[in-house]
């Protein structure tokens, strides 16, 4: 192939703006996505460096420390990391399951003009935004629990100490973790219902073949194949769980309790920082609040990559990509 | 025989659990929507619309300066918040190499994980410690969560993208960004448009990252973004949080307000991105 010679100057000039804009644009992209990339490392460096005073004074003791006290000058995180990981273990316990057997509905049952519909739905209680959700908790759900629900299962479970005696305004740890289900459930039924849709229809086909039925198929085929893909659902919606602030904030009484019970009030590290929105008093206590927001950042960030890394084998649109 | 029963027992059991399943996530958005619905149409009047907030401990009042409040912070942040997601989209897909590509995918899911509260504390230590609490602090909060949004719906429609239109462009001799912005851009705007509006309504009804940052507010109408600025989360969280049972009440109608626009806002944006998304693939 032989070269054009170009000795026009309008064509040259053409040849230069052409590769000026390709530059532009590259570097205006570029930079755009490097200033997210500058963007989360000022969450975490901001967010460590001032928490920096509460640590001098506390140091890991932090983690531990069972009190609260902005009288004395004394924090400690205890009953919040508590709070946090009993509400979203609940949580967890009650969504995964119900948001499998969802995904399962969604992608093997459900007759055709239902599927979209009722997985529209399901996708629509995750927009539904938290402080409506936390309203509601506050003002219908919290009542009902403690009325009827905590009542019963006090009564036929009462010997496990989780189920202790109920509170009669109904904010407590077990309504934060019921609102919790209700915001994960949707999270991890619509990662299942596309992990699940995922799976090869010739496996799938395989086994009914040979003469499985459809819940043997499931699970001898589909869960199968996709259990490292749930594993990371249920971590993004832990992630979720223990991030969520507001709702939280709004049914959980706040305290600082530390017992068996999942029924009196409690405080989670999202909903102690949120609670404390009006002001703190000294610098040591923001300090210490900022302390409790880089708890809560490694955690969830430590959750984010665990599941990112399971999910990444499975999403196309971020897998085998060139 | 008695074998083969069995098993057919089991699974039908097990169909049937998975349909209650799907029943109940069903029913507690009815639920939620109706008890939201039917308590918040009772306070909900034209007055209610119009009015500003009552002085603390009055009676009456409406919740105009929230409304005007959450759309110019919504607003502010969309303004910041679309551009930047829109062009870390076209690098993503465009221009980076894939061992670029994969970090920054990696950051700007992790962005979309973080705990939005800790975004707002982010925030408050960044712009609002040592100043005052204000409009922008609070935009560049929502801004913060709208970013992975804008930028995730912009990604999955460029890669929709049919590569031939691509390549027909370049080997037309057109440059690269010309390339981008006459032919993958406008045949993607639908979906990024509906991005858009699916980030607005995640950003309309957040609070954590309000609370630190625009929630210490005059109860007039306020559209100085220098000063923080009344939004209708964090009236329904302060409301809520009140043992007077006349403010649950205007909670519930602002909380009325607040869902019926966001799930007017979800289901249209699905709608539409299905729509745009029908048409890319053909």
């Amino acid at each position: 192939m032989s070269v054009v010679p170009t000795t026009s100057p309008l064509q040259a000039r053409r040849r230069l703006g052409g590769r000026l804009g390709d530059v532009a644009l590259h570097g205006l992209t570029m930079a755009a996505a490097l200033a997210c990339v500058v963007l989360v490392g000022a969450i975490v460096w901001k967010i460590l460096r001032l928490s920096g005073d509460s640590y001098d004074s506390f140091g890991l003791d932090f983690i531990t420390g069972r009190s609260w006290d902005p009288v004395k000058h004394v924090f400690g995180a205890l009953p919040f990391i508590y709070g946090t990981a009993v509400s979203a273990l609940v949580a967890l316990v009650l969504a995964t399951p119900l948001a499998i057997a969802i995904g399962l509905y969604l992608s093997e049952l459900a007759p055709r003009g239902v599927r979209g519909v009722v997985g529209s739905l399901v996708e629509l209680l995750a927009a539904i935004p938290s402080v409506v959700l936390g309203l509601w908790g506050i003002l219908v759900l919290g009542p009902f629990l403690s009325q009827h629900v905590e009542p019963s299962l006090h009564n036929s479970l009462g010997f496990i100490p989780l189920f202790g005696e109920p509170q009669e305004t109904g904010q407590g740890l077990f309504t934060a973790a019921v609102i919790l289900t209700i915001m994960i459930v949707p999270i991890v039924a619509s990662i299942s219902r596309e992990l699940f849709l995922g799976v090869p229809r010739e496996l799938e086909e395989g086994a009914l073949a040979l003469g499985a039925t459809r819940w043997e198929m499931v699970r001898g085929v589909i869960l199968p194949a996709t259990r490292s893909g749930i594993a990371a659902a249920v971590i993004l919606g832990l992630g979720r769980a223990v991030g969520e602030a507001i709702a939280v904030t709004q049914v959980i009484g706040g305290g600082t309790r530390i017992g068996w019970s999942l029924f009196p009030p409690a405080d989670t590290l999202a909903s102690k920082i949120a609670s404390s929105y009006q002001g703190a008093g000294s610098g040591l206590e923001t300090s210490s609040l900022l302390y409790l927001a880089a708890i809560l950042l490694v955690m969830g960030l430590i959750a984010n990559l665990v599941a990112q890394v399971i999910v990444r084998r499975f999403d196309p649109l971020r897998g085998a990509r060139t | 025989m008695s074998r083969y029963r069995r098993r057919r027992l089991v699974n039908r059991g097990m169909e049937a659990i998975s349909t209650i399943a799907a029943l109940i996530a069903v029913a507690v958005l009815a639920i939620v929507v109706i008890s939201v619905a039917s308590r918040g149409a009772g306070a909900l009047s034209w007055d209610f619309l119009t009015k500003p907030q009552a002085l603390f401990g009055q009676p009456g009042g409406g919740m105009v300066n929230a409304i005007v409040g959450t759309a110019l912070l919504v607003g502010l942040a969309t303004v910041m918040a679309v551009p930047v997601g829109v062009l870390t989209a076209i690098y993503l897909t465009e221009f980076a190499p894939r061992r670029i590509a994969v970090p920054i995918q990696v950051v700007l899911d992790v962005l979309a994980g973080l705990p939005t509260i800790v975004l707002g504390i982010f925030v408050y230590a960044l712009l609002v410690i040592g100043h005052t609490q204000s409009g922008y602090a609070g935009s560049f909060a929502l801004a913060i969560i709208m970013l992975p949004v804008v930028a995730r719906a912009t990604q999955e429609m460029l890669l929709l993208v049919p590569s031939t239109l691509r390549e027909a462009s370049l080997a037309l001799g057109v440059r690269r960004w010309r390339t981008v912005l006459g032919i993958i851009l406008p045949s993607s705007v639908g979906g990024i448009l509906t991005g858009t509006v699916l980030a607005v309504a995640r950003a309309a009804g957040e609070t954590a990252p309000l609370l630190f940052t625009s929630s210490i507010f005059a109860n007039a109408v306020q559209t100085d973004v220098t000063k923080a600025l009344p939004n209708i989360p964090v009236l329904i969280f302060t409301y809520s949080e009140q043992p007077d049972p006349a403010l649950h009440e205007q909670a519930w109608a602002a909380a009325l307000v607040l869902m019926a626009f966001v799930l007017i806002a979800s289901i249209g944006a699905k709608a539409l991105l299905a729509r745009s998304r029908r048409k890319l693939t053909g």
